[in-house]
């Protein structure tokens, strides 16, 4: 299974990169080309800028270890999982990872490519700079 | 009034396919006529020999190291310079039609700009530039978007779709069910990317790109100042022309190239002289570019597939030249010949059978790196003909354009405009080119660096998946031609060597801070 991993540090607290992250309805606000999401449950459908929608089963959401994992539902992707995992750097400090496990592998770099993207708007939005103006 | 440009692009086209340069398979009487009454570069070497970093290059006038598209999916900012936002705001109308790819086109979010105009049907942006104006993309005033195909959302695919959607199943389907580059061969030898295409050539990606463009130059007025780049999606695989066009060119008949070895042992023996990727990409153990298809073993090529495979890609140069000049007619109908700057080149070479080998990667040598380049000055500017031995870059093309437009060069440009002869070369003291390769693929890295000048071609390996950093390449191009023979560590030219090495290091240019991640696999 291929690994694409995107981190970066936001000088924000854990506890406020993960009431962000670890909420899944709020991806449409910060995830580029996410343009809308609903969640049931531990079912999440998001829709893309593309116009695909893409069901995704929540498999943790860990406000305690401050982590989140989903799954994209088997079609064409075979496996999937994406993991979000928030760490205290102190001072105020987090060191955000954003991993994607998946199968087939070039589906990886398309899903996972975009998560470096999320995570900057994630870092603009906390650190003071509001919310982005348009979702494509 | 000043000097109109039409930039002609093809992608992943040899040197050797012109007449002009001495090719023999492909007729182009339309292009060795510009070459003729024009500037014919012999030693014309990108960059980059992949699409995106390349055409970045050309946008933008810079090197992949500091435009920051070190490999395909790495999208380029936004907010990168771009010769045709200069060309725009000196008044210049600007278009863009066919192959652009500055950004990936494999993007399941919707977030690049191109795959997004494309599907909403606007021609230009409509939102917010990376100068606060709203209208057009990288400088593009008009946009019109092509590949290698029917799939997807651009705009030739959406017209394929909806004008004839009994075409779309007919092209090659480049991208298996593994979302990999597809390996499934065909045609009558079962090369790889290769499909008997039932498609009515005025259907085909190549008559499509010249008819929207003589579709834009007609809404232009006479008085307009233009440039367009023409991009042409062909003679990159898949290797589908219309098979009506096939007759052109028995593949029986077609001759092996001089790169091809005959027997697999002497193919062997080479690539053993070259660092190790050659050898393990050769034996089906290490691939390093997303665009080599993962499931194909390149010593299992024939020398049939590589007649059948040459015989299709001349085909499709012969298309390419016979659609420019169903463009160059209507410039002239027009009348507007005179004041055209027509420059034609490709972005990088294909290995077509060099070294037993096919399509492109990680490999410094004349398939990936020798590009046609001719230069049709305005015949009103009174320049005279030349052919140009010295080396020049893909990256002097965005500061010809200025020259052209008679334009103050901007201060991002990293090179200077392209020589019209070998003595303005010289006046110039133009005498290098530097390419680069960077990738990185599921934990393979291959980093290269390489220099051409004063006859000779080295490349030095940085550290990487398999090379250790001390491998390197060193061919001198009159004494090898087909660069079969590697003296990198030959001791009777190793003064050379170290020389080279030194200019190589001390050359490079500044680099993109923070280096881009790649978003997607192209």
């Amino acid at each position: 299974m291929a690994t694409v991993r995107r981190q970066i540090i936001i000088n924000r607290t854990p506890d406020d990169v993960y009431a962000v992250l670890g909420d899944p309805a709020t991806i449409a606000d910060w995830f580029p080309g996410v343009v809308s999401a609903t969640v049931d449950g531990n079912a999440r459908v998001i829709t893309t800028g593309s116009g695909l929608p893409m069901t995704e089963e929540i498999v943790t959401n860990d406000a305690i270890q401050r982590r989140f994992q989903y799954r994209l539902a088997p079609g064409f992707i075979r496996d999937h999982l994406g993991t979000i995992d928030v760490f205290d750097l102190g001072d105020g400090h987090s060191l955000v990872s954003y991993a994607t496990d998946c199968e087939p592998a070039a589906l990886a770099l398309m899903i996972g490519g975009a998560t470096g993207n999320a995570l900057k708007e994630v870092k603009r939005q906390l650190e003071g700079q509001g919310p982005r103006a348009e979702k494509t | 009034m000043s000097r109109k440009i039409l930039f002609v692009t093809t992608d992943q086209q040899r040197y050797d396919t012109l007449g002009c340069n001495g090719g023999e398979l492909a007729r182009t009487p339309v292009v060795d006529a510009l070459a003729a009454q024009g500037i014919r570069y012999e030693r014309a070497i990108p960059q980059s020999v992949v699409c995106m970093p390349s055409r970045s290059t050309m946008l933008t006038g810079q090197y992949p190291t500091t435009h920051g598209v070190w490999m395909n999916g790495v999208p380029l900012p936004i907010d990168a310079p771009s010769v045709a936002a200069d060309l725009h705001r000196n008044g210049y109308r600007t278009a863009l039609i066919g192959k652009a790819h500055f950004e990936p086109f494999m993007d399941a979010f919707g977030r690049f700009t191109e795959n997004t105009l494309a599907r909403s049907g606007e021609p230009t942006a409509q939102r917010p530039w990376a100068d606060g104006s709203v209208g057009p993309h990288r400088g593009f005033d008009h946009l019109e978007f092509a590949t290698h195909g029917a799939a997807g959302s651009l705009h030739y695919a959406q017209w394929i779709g909806t004008q004839h959607p009994e075409a779309v199943g007919m092209f090659y389907a480049p991208i298996d069910s593994s979302w990999n580059v597809s390996a499934i061969g065909g045609g009558d030898t079962n090369a790889p990317q290769v499909k008997a295409n039932p498609i009515p050539r005025d259907w085909y990606h190549t008559d499509w790109v010249a008819d929207r463009t003589i579709a834009w130059l007609d809404g232009l007025d006479a008085d307009d100042d233009w440039f367009c780049w023409m991009s042409f999606p062909d003679p990159h695989h898949p290797w589908d022309p219309p098979e009506s066009e096939m007759a052109r060119v028995d593949w029986h008949d077609v001759p092996l190239p001089a790169g091809y070895p005959a027997t697999a042992a002497e193919r062997e023996r080479i690539l053993d002289n070259k660092p190790a990727h050659w050898r393990k990409w050769y034996d089906g153990e290490l691939v390093s570019n997303y665009e080599a298809p993962k499931e194909w073993v390149p010593a299992t090529l024939t020398a049939d597939q590589v007649r059948e495979v040459n015989a299709r890609n001349a085909v499709e140069c012969e298309l390419i030249d016979e659609a420019l000049g169903r463009v160059l007619r209507a410039i002239e109908a027009k009348g507007w010949t005179d004041d055209v700057d027509v420059i034609f080149t490709t972005d990088h070479g294909e290995l077509q059978g060099d070294f037993g080998l096919l399509f492109k990667g990680p490999y410094h040598v004349d398939g990936l790196m020798r590009l046609p380049l001719i230069w049709r000055p305005a015949p009103s500017a009174g320049m005279k003909p030349a052919v140009v031995t010295t080396p020049v870059g893909l990256v002097e093309l965005a500061p010809t354009f200025c020259a052209i437009a008679g334009i103050d060069a901007p201060e991002y440009l990293q090179a200077s405009a392209l020589p019209v002869d070998d003595k303005d070369a010289l006046t110039r003291a133009k005498d290098h080119v530097l390419t680069e390769w960077d990738s990185e693929l599921w934990g393979v890295a291959v980093h290269l660096r390489t220099i051409t000048v004063d006859g000779w071609v080295c490349t030095a390996y940085r550290p990487g998946y398999v090379h250790d950093g001390t491998e390197g390449e060193l061919y001198h191009l009159a004494d090898d031609p087909l660069q079969q023979h590697n003296r990198w560590s030959d001791p009777t030219v190793a003064a050379v060597q170290s020389d080279l090495v030194a200019r190589l290091h001390d050359l490079q240019p500044v680099a993109h801070d923070p280096r881009l991640d790649v978003e997607a696999p192209v």
